[in-house]
């Protein structure tokens, strides 16, 4: 790839393509970005992981991580910088990968970066009055700057698209109307059951068919990526787990790995397996949760109860080793936060045929129902391409049959020595989308049955220093969360703090999935896609 | 058996004996109107807390089991919770018909239920033509429900109260067609007559294949004209909230729910009356020993026992089902149910005729 580069574009040198952490990191001016985004796109990396936006200090820059659709290890870092702090402006590459679009809109919001030709900037987290880009290094977070308004305010960005022909900020764009006087428009949320927390949908109907959906975030936006620039790297774990709070291990596992990466620590056995063995069981509690959510979304509150209750094995399980429940706290950079507990075995032991027998009452319950499987029935379609242009990971993207699986494409922790499965479907409607969440549970415990016994003995944790510093570069890891591929950038500058943290969400994406297969359905699919798609919004809102 | 025409003869007589008959008359229907409105509002809180229950063992939890024993007094206290909430006025919504929809529901809801045969001679109002003074007064309901959903000033109202009008309008046809299976059967429409007419056998038996089609569609129709679940599209509680009654507060969402619980009752007392034999207990032709049996349980105990078998069905269906799409409702009724319903009439005529 590297050779095809240098002899494709003349005017890269050696010194722009860099092999670094497995990858290759190329740097490139704002004005070839789009030329050389083409040709990588030519090359099959059709897959865009993220946007990354940094403030260097002089310069405003992002990194676009790229990966193959085909083998989703295989990923390439492009970087660019601008050194307009007024105005920084950046071509756009959302006609290159679809997905760029809504990566765009958080870093337009959180850097005040524009991004020519972007068809819909607004911000996406921030109300459009926000005064200051956060995530800038001199962002002033002065309460008097942006104050708590007392009063109700007309949001000009949910019925208006701005025009970015001028290029002022605030006040001085112009607004194109989005809707007609006559729509039926209707809001979905920010409270409402189902919408899984607090995401806030727009909706045109036209009778009980959904014209248009139109998705807005940061109703519980915390800022997180902020926060960690302030933490010390033992500190942001405990954040981690709050992103998407029902896969929280499996993130903590992301950023641990991360860190464990810069530092070069290697990790004791025990510990890897007993990781492995955590993040399957959030995944199946995960996955028991999304089946559940889903069918309460269809109307069937029986069949949440039923995963509530099996999840609650799950939860009791967590709670005897780790002491926490929902927010297990327990893999830390190294190792794990103590040994597991002597029942540990035995309990997992237990509830592997129970969580067997459960299934099958599962599948006789809803999977088998005529209702249910009418409800379902050719509905929401989602194509392999669309899903790789979309950037759907998880279950949803192969449900669409892509092979997406990074714990098959990229093996990490004791994933490389057990024997499963990557569940894939080809057909790419709601039925796919939930019926492999039933089959990936039970590959999952096939993971935990083959690892439960071969649990080596020795120490549950690595030696690590006091205070962890990471050595100065960009890291950046990927892990299989239950709902796709999860996603830790740092940026260290060789302090305790790191220079810039980026987590890539995979509900994120999925939400622009809906806004791709809900228009045409009825009201009531609309509510049953967004259970299929099964987002988490916490980890929307980071 | 006992008859609580014994009681009802007493009482007239004794008042009559003390005043004038128009006088006496009008006590009566002072004394009639009350002990429906008690007997609707006990069994609303009976049928609430039995619903609970009932949910709760489908769904392996344990249900209410705070207030009381087993928490029989759950439904009290939720009651008396009801009636102290404030009414909140919406913001320009339509107030006199905002307020008038939840008292059409529940009259319309009232009036069918004085025309069910409780007990042997325990029936409030007995028309000619009860078969349809029935159907007719508990369509007053959608009048209702339209206008809740219209005057609330709401979107989500709107949606639910335009899905309850098309889904109880179309029900209506099916549940109606399927009752008069049962009144060719009979020959009457009074329905004291057609209790009278199964005390030898219930007409389930009696009327052969047609009239078991006509119950089970009479089930899937009613139980979709109460608007409880798989056929709850008007509330839909995880799209439109709560539909129709989205904007309501205190009581006034307290009669939507009354009426929600009893015209689940009233759709089974229905079902018993045309189809089980009303308040007759089972006889078998032939077996003497065994009707003498069956002739010393209350009449009442009949009726009650066979219409929470129908209700326990309906909360059956309702908490197994996922909900159905508008589209698959309508095509239900009108390509499979009245299709259905259409021919079962002529076959129960043929029956008859037969």
């Amino acid at each position: 790839m590297k050779e095809k580069l240098i002899n494709r574009f003349d005017w890269l040198t050696e010194a722009d393509v860099v092999m670094s952490d497995g990858r290759l990191t190329i740097a490139v001016e704002p004005a070839k970005l789009r030329e050389i985004a083409r040709f990588i796109k030519e090359c099959g990396y059709d897959f865009l992981v993220d946007i990354v936006g940094i403030d260097y200090g002089d310069d405003l820059g992002t990194i676009y991580y790229i990966a193959k659709g085909s083998d989703t290890a295989d990923t390439i870092a492009l970087q660019t910088k601008s050194d307009n702090r007024e105005n920084p402006v950046l071509p756009t590459i959302c006609d290159i990968w679809e997905v760029g679009q809504v990566y765009e809109r958080e870093v337009h919001d959180f850097f005040g970066i524009v991004f020519t030709d972007n068809p819909d900037l607004r911000r996406l987290f921030l109300r459009e009055r926000w005064k200051g880009f956060p995530l800038r290094k001199d962002y002033d977070a002065d309460p008097a700057i942006n104050p708590i308004p007392d009063r109700n305010e007309l949001f000009i960005d949910m019925d208006a698209l701005p025009e970015m022909e001028s290029d002022e900020d605030g006040e001085g764009r112009t607004w194109k109307m989005m809707y007609d006087d006559n729509d039926y428009i209707i809001n979905f949320g920010p409270q409402h059951p189902a919408m899984h927390g607090v995401l806030h949908l727009r909706v045109r109907l036209d009778g009980e068919i959904v014209r248009t959906v139109d998705p807005h975030f940061g109703y519980i936006h915390r800022g997180i990526e902020k926060m960690c620039e302030s933490y010390t790297y033992p500190q942001i774990l405990h954040l981690t787990d709050r992103l998407d709070y029902l896969s929280g291990a499996i993130n903590r596992h992301a950023f641990c790995l991360c860190c464990e990466k810069a530092m070069q620590i290697e990790v004791p056995q025990r510990a890897v397996v007993v990781r492995t063995i955590f993040d399957e069981l959030t995944r199946i509690a995960s996955h028991l949760l999304g089946w559940g959510s889903m069918c309460m979304d269809m109307g069937a509150v029986t069949a949440f109860i039923y995963g509530m209750r099996d999840r609650e094995k799950i939860m009791d399980i967590f709670e005897e080793t780790a002491g926490g429940r929902l927010m297990v706290n327990y893999h830390t950079i190294g190792g794990v936060a103590k040994d597991i507990h002597p029942n540990f075995r035995r309990r997992v032991k237990e509830f592997i045929p129970y969580m067997r027998k459960m299934l099958k009452e599962h599948h006789m319950l809803f999977t088998g129902n005529p209702i249910a499987t009418g409800r379902m029935d050719g509905v929401g379609r989602l194509s392999l391409e669309k899903a790789i242009a979309l950037g759907i990971t998880g279950p949803s993207g192969r449900a669409s049959g892509w092979a997406n699986d990074l714990r098959k494409a990229a093996p990490y922790a004791a994933y490389d020595r057990v024997d499963f499965e990557q569940v894939l479907r080809s057909g790419g409607e709601t039925f796919d989308r939930y019926v492999i969440r039933l089959h990936e549970i039970e590959q999952s415990l096939r993971i935990i049955e083959q690892l439960i016994d071969n649990i080596p003995e020795g120490p549950y944790t690595a030696q690590v220093k006091g205070v962890i510093k990471l050595p100065e570069g960009d890291y950046f890891q990927r892990v299989e969360n239950a709902r796709g591929q999860f996603g830790v950038h740092i940026t260290s500058r060789g302090d305790k703090n790191p220079y810039r943290v980026k987590f890539r969400s995979p509900s994120m994406v999925l939400v622009g999935a809906l806004k791709e297969i809900a228009p045409g359905n009825k009201v009531a699919d609309l509510i049953m896609l967004g259970g299929s798609l099964d987002y988490v919004i916490p980890c929307i809102d980071r | 058996m006992w008859s609580f025409s014994e009681l009802t003869e007493w009482i007239d007589a004794t008042l009559r004996s003390l005043m004038g008959d128009g006088w006496a008359l009008f006590v009566e229907f002072v004394l009639i109107g009350v002990a429906v409105l008690v007997a609707y509002a006990v069994l609303a809180l009976i049928l609430i807390w039995v619903e609970r229950k009932v949910c709760g063992f489908f769904q392996c939890r344990l249900g209410p089991n705070r207030v009381g024993k087993w928490g029989i007094f759950q439904s009290v206290a939720d009651m008396i919770k009801i009636l102290l909430k404030e009414l909140i006025r919406i913001n320009r919504s339509d107030k006199v018909l905002f307020r008038m929809a939840s008292f059409f529901v529940i009259i319309g809801s009232i009036c069918t239920f004085a025309a069910i045969p409780f007990a042997k001679g325990l029936q409030a109002i007995d028309f000619n033509v009860g078969v349809f003074y029935v159907l007719a007064v508990s369509s007053l309901g959608v009048v209702g429900i339209l206008l809740a959903g219209w005057s609330s000033n709401s979107k989500y109202s709107m949606i639910g109260a335009m899905r309850s009008g098309a889904q109880l309008i179309s029900y209506e046809i099916s549940s109606g067609l399927s009752l008069m299976a049962i009144v060719v059967l009979s020959g009457s429409m009074q329905l004291s007559e057609i209790v009278a007419q199964q005390a030898d056998t219930w007409f389930i038996f009696k009327g052969h294949i047609p009239a078991f089609i006509a119950f089970v569609i009479y089930l899937i129709a009613g139980h979709a004209e109460t608007n409880r679940g798989p056929f709850d599209m008007p509330e839909a509680e995880s799209e439109l909230t709560s539909g129709y009654h989205t904007e309501y507060s205190g009581i006034q969402f307290g009669f939507f729910y009354l009426a929600e619980y009893l015209n689940m009752f009233i759709i089974a007392a229905v079902a018993t009356t045309m189809f089980l034999g009303g308040w007759q207990p089972l006889h078998i032709a032939g077996w003497d020993g065994f009707n003498a049996v069956m002739d010393y349980i209350p009449s009442f105990v009949w009726f009650f026992g066979k219409t929470f078998f129908c209700v326990f069905l309906a909360l059956w269906v309702r908490w197994t089902f996922p909900r159905l799409r508008i589209d698959q409702l309508l095509n239900l009724e009108w390509k499979v149910l009245m299709p259905i319903c259409l021919v079962n009439l002529i076959l129960m005529a043929i029956v008859v005729i037969l």
